[in-house]
């Protein structure tokens, strides 16, 4: 007989465990399967820089917290209404991030003596009473798991592998999904390991079925589809739609698409889909290092391709010399940086936005280039299109601010049709554009677009235009060698005047105030958007209004933004680092835009954000 | 897997000729309109002689020649080149010259570095273009000294070498770097001489025939911070008695002395009256093995230039990396039916995993 079922509006899971747990794996099919429910959702992957980092540990602890509900979803939850615990370091990492009332799902098998101790736990939580504001159901998973593989012919080790199916199981019945989509994924992923196949569906749906009968669990969970606009679906994390949106725009630039790259945590994904993308004539070049992936890509853009070059924060300050000799080139390229907590090695698998001002101003002399950042895993998609584009259009390197949230986040994502994508289409100079002193035609290559105040993009292999480019100064129009002070000047306010342009073709701000009398204004930039609609709305619901608005161009600003800020009484910036964007609105508009900051290696919670906004607007209230 | 790549195997394979018939080039073609700049007397210019003189008698296109350079004096050579050119940041023109050349299989791309820019900054790029073997041709201008920065050792000044930044002499044990070469798999290694106009439009030949890197060692006289640093060299007489012409199949020797291979593994030069015939140096380029050209790039190693080595060291046939880049590519562009159409592009977004909402 089924157990009653009970509806829920939204869930937050987090799947923890040790690093060899299959945590992550875990909960990518718990998300695959929310998705094909039809659930909106965000995820948040949280692991340790160490591959495997020693069993049973505080910081081998890796996690996979998961958000599903039946509206739409902006961020992955702040606390977990559920934890699955593998083993007491994971219980121990995660417990201070749970509310009272949630429900915790432990595998007692860990809960051993020596397990206990690595952590510092003398006696066993599980029993000691400390739990008791929680809903434990504390399970024998690991003894359960074998003991329901006993036919198969595997290791003891083996079987205990597959805990993690045994607990994706459980799950899947307590929030009522069918297996059949991760049955469907395990037939693929061990179509060569047969042993293991079986015993990994066995396993999934042992979890299942012990949900059914045990008594542990009173009743199951339902969160209904989500009701979304129409169209074709897919879940995408961060790294995989920026590297869609790379292959999309060369596609529509009619480019062929070129990246030389370093591996680097947590960029490295880019580099790894794009060599799986040949078939969409996409090169990808393993670099000896950081600026070896610069100048390829720089190379392969001197020669009519786009040139992509992807890292991360230390790896941007390696690039610093070639990007700025891009910047007197005057040649596209598109710079990744999925920024992580810095400085130096700093965090390398957690998520900071501490490399705005060294993307901005991080290279010798005035280097102006185009800065844009996604505002979530899916915008990334868009984000790369756009950096592509300015890049071509504009014959300037564009950073592109990602970071370690966006780019192992996902989220659905409405397949965009090809033909809505923007066309961007590149047209090389193959005519002479000027005459010599004695009226015989002549290539200028630094003769600009008076629209754009981009130069001629004229390939090697173009009869009559051969020409030399370098990193020295150029005297404008010709490109001749020019150490002339006037000319310096020119070119100096040349190029600057060329990347404040940009400005004219990027839409303006956007502001979201329903209710249309706020006098408080919340601006954010890249990730943190979703934490920030987030907490606007649940601000609005304590009868907060709060305006909130997001900056996806952070050089040059859209033309709008002195007015937005101007607009509003108190300007509120967060972002996770020291307040960097908001050092740069300060300098720019003189408005007084306050900083609200965390570097802590994770997303803002939005009931944080919530707290900052209704404390500002009930402070304004207070002073009318 | 193998994939039959149907390698070609000049370096200029590619690059398009001038059609037969056509007036060929000549030296005036191939010099730009801006006012040289080095030193009176600087080495630099009879090399830049030799190439304007060269670069006609390859029979290409001007327009698909690149000249790629770092930063040095040497690396404003593709300024006095009417050809495309690039002079970039220091140490890097390989990394630009990798991109450029396997974006671009039509091209003819050099690479213009000195000692410093590609042995001290850029030592890590010039290994790695050379151990892929990318179709450029790196041609090292090596005046053992810093030029533009006025006259510090380089990584390849003598030891002991009294400069402005070691003024009691250098400490630093020097690079051979036809030796560096050698150790990072390059498959093309030779040297030449900035004064010897003939042999290095010979060598300058041979390298871009050379389907894959190639590194030209230039010894290059920069007469204001390290003057006469190769003179023996070109005096006739001691010329007789210290090069040793490398001549594919012929022995190694120079005046009435020869190469012979010594039980250590080394090779000294010997009369020949005292050689023992069976030892005798036969020098072979295209020995897969580098332990013999290594052991002949040994013999400048001690500064003395008392027996060096000038020509091909080694030539030997390897895929090169931009070939077999283009490879993987073409052959899943092929394998998916051609250049992908905005279906295929769709079907890349949408992935095997999709849901349907409808209104
Ligand atoms: S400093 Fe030496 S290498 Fe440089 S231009 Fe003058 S002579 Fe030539």
């Amino acid at each position: 007989m089924s157990k009653p079922v009970q509806q829920l509006e939204r869930v937050v899971i987090r799947f923890a465990g040790d690093s060899g747990d299959g945590m992550q794996l875990t909960g990518d099919r718990f998300t695959s399967d929310a998705a094909f429910h039809g659930n909106d959702l965000s995820t948040l992957p949280n692991f340790p820089a160490e591959i495997r980092a020693p069993q049973g540990t505080i910081h081998g602890v890796s996690s996979f917290q998961l958000h599903i509900a039946d509206h739409d979803v902006l961020t992955p939850g702040d606390s977990p209404d559920v934890l699955v615990a593998m083993n007491p370091a994971a219980l121990k990492a995660n417990l201070a991030d749970l509310p009272r009332g949630a429900t915790i799902i432990v595998d007692t098998d860990e809960f051993n003596r020596r397990n206990l101790a690595k952590v510092g736990y003398a006696v066993s939580p599980l029993d000691d009473g400390s739990l008791e504001s929680y809903h434990v159901h504390a399970l024998p998973l690991t003894s359960i798991t074998v003991d329901a593989l006993a036919e198969h012919a595997l290791t003891r080790k083996d079987k205990e592998r597959a805990k993690n199916m045994f607990a994706l199981g459980l799950l899947s019945w307590l929030y009522t999904r069918p297996t059949s989509t991760t049955e469907r994924f395990i037939k693929t992923k061990f179509a060569k390991k047969p042993d293991l196949l079986a015993a990994n569906v066995a396993a999934l749906r042992a979890g299942f079925n012990y949900g059914e009968t045990t008594e542990d669990f009173a009743h199951t969970y339902q969160v209904s589809a989500a009701s979304m606009p129409e169209g074709t679906y897919r879940n995408i994390t961060g790294n995989v739609a920026l590297s869609y949106g790379l292959v999309a725009a060369a596609h529509r630039a009619g480019l062929r698409l070129v990246l030389g790259s370093y591996p680097i945590t947590p960029a490295s994904d880019i580099l790894h889909v794009l060599s799986g993308l040949k078939r969409f004539g996409v090169t990808t070049l393993q670099a000896e290092d950081e600026i070896a992936g610069v100048g390829i890509a720089i190379g392969a853009s001197f020669g009519g391709a786009l040139g992509v070059t992807t890292t991360s924060g230390p790896g941007l300050a390696l690039k610093a010399e070639a990007i700025g000799l891009a910047v007197s080139l005057e040649l596209p390229l598109v710079v990744v940086n999925v920024q992580r907590g810095g400085p130096s090695t700093g965090l390398p698998t957690k998520t900071e936005q501490a490399d705005l001002l060294q993307a901005l101003f991080g290279r010798n002399g005035e280097s102006p280039v185009a800065v844009i950042a996604p505002a979530s895993p899916t915008d990334c998609f868009d984000a790369a299109i756009e950096a592509c584009r300015i890049a071509t259009a504009y014959r300037t390197p564009v950073i592109l601010l990602s970071d370690g949230y966006l780019a192992n986040g996902s989220e659905p994502w409405k397949v965009p049709g090809t033909s809505d994508l923007p066309d961007l289409t590149v047209t090389f100079t193959t005519e002479p554009n000027g005459v010599d002193a004695d009226g015989n035609p002549q290539f200028q290559p630094f003769l600009r677009d008076p629209e754009t105040l981009a130069r001629p993009w004229a390939i090697p292999g173009t009869p009559g235009l051969e020409h030399r480019i370098g990193g020295i100064e150029k005297a404008d129009i010709t490109g001749n060698i020019s150490y002339d002070p006037d000319n310096h000047e020119l070119m100096t306010a040349l190029r600057a005047g060329k990347i404040a342009k940009i400005a004219d073709t990027i839409p303006d701000l956007v502001v979201d105030d329903p209710d249309g009398d706020a006098r408080v204004l919340m601006i954010g930039w890249g990730s943190t958007y979703g934490p920030i609609r987030q907490a606007a709305r649940s601000a609005r619901l304590t009868g907060h209004h709060v305006a909130t608005t997001h900056l996806r161009h952070l050089n040059p600003f859209p033309h709008n933004t002195a007015e937005v800020l101007r607009r509003y009484e108190r300007v509120i910036m967060p972002e996770m680092n020291l307040g960097q964007c908001a050092m740069l609105l300060r300098a720019a508009y003189l408005v007084d835009v306050q900083s609200h900051t965390a570097v802590r290696g994770l997303p803002f919670k939005a009931s944080e954000l919530a707290e900052v906004i209704r404390t500002t607007v009930d402070g304004l209230e207070a002073t009318k | 897997m193998s994939i039959d790549l149907g390698m070609p195997s000049s370096g200029v394979a590619f690059v398009p000729h001038l059609p037969d018939g056509a007036t060929p080039l000549g030296r005036k073609d191939f010099t730009s309109d801006q006012d040289v700049r080095w030193c009176p007397g600087c080495g630099d210019y009879a090399i830049l002689a030799a190439m304007q003189g060269f670069l006609p008698e390859l029979g290409l296109r001007r327009e698909n020649i690149v000249f790629i350079s770092g930063i040095g004096c040497s690396s404003r050579f593709p300024y006095y080149l009417d050809t495309y050119g690039m002079h970039s940041i220091h140490g890097r023109a390989p990394t630009f010259a990798t991109g450029l050349a396997t974006a671009r299989e039509d091209l003819s791309v050099w690479v213009i570095t000195g000692d410093g820019d590609s042995l001290s900054i850029g030592g890590n790029h010039l290994i790695h273009a050379l151990r892929r073997n990318v179709n450029i041709k790196i041609l090292l201008f090596n005046n053992e000294i810093y030029g533009l920065t006025k006259g510090q050792y380089s990584p390849t000044s003598r030891a002991g070498t009294v400069s402005k930044s070691s003024p009691l002499g250098s400490l630093d044990t020097p690079f051979t770097p036809v030796s560096v070469a050698l150790g990072a798999e390059a498959t093309f290694v030779a040297r030449t001489m900035d004064s010897d106009r003939k042999h290095l439009t010979e060598v300058l030949h041979a390298a871009a025939r050379h389907r894959g890197a190639a590194l030209v060692e230039i010894y290059q006289n920069c007469p204001i911070f390290n003057d006469g640093a190769f003179d023996v060299l070109k005096d006739k007489d001691q010329a007789a008695a210290r090069i040793l012409w490398l001549q594919d199949g012929e022995e190694v020797a120079a005046g009435d002395h020869v190469a012979v291979r010594a039980d250590d593994g080394s090779i000294q030069i010997v009369p020949r009256a005292t050689a023992s015939p069976t030892r005798i140096v036969r020098h072979s380029i295209d020995t897969e093995h580098p332990s013999s050209a290594f052991a002949l790039s040994r013999l400048t190693s001690d500064g003395t230039l008392a027996h060096v080595p000038m020509g091909v060291f080694r030539q030997i046939s390897r895929p090169t990396y931009d070939d077999m880049v283009r490879g993987q590519v073409s052959a899943a562009v092929d394998a998916g039916g051609g250049p992908a159409t905005d279906a295929d592009l769709a079907g890349l977004l949408a992935g095997r995993d999709t849901w349907t909402v409808s209104g």
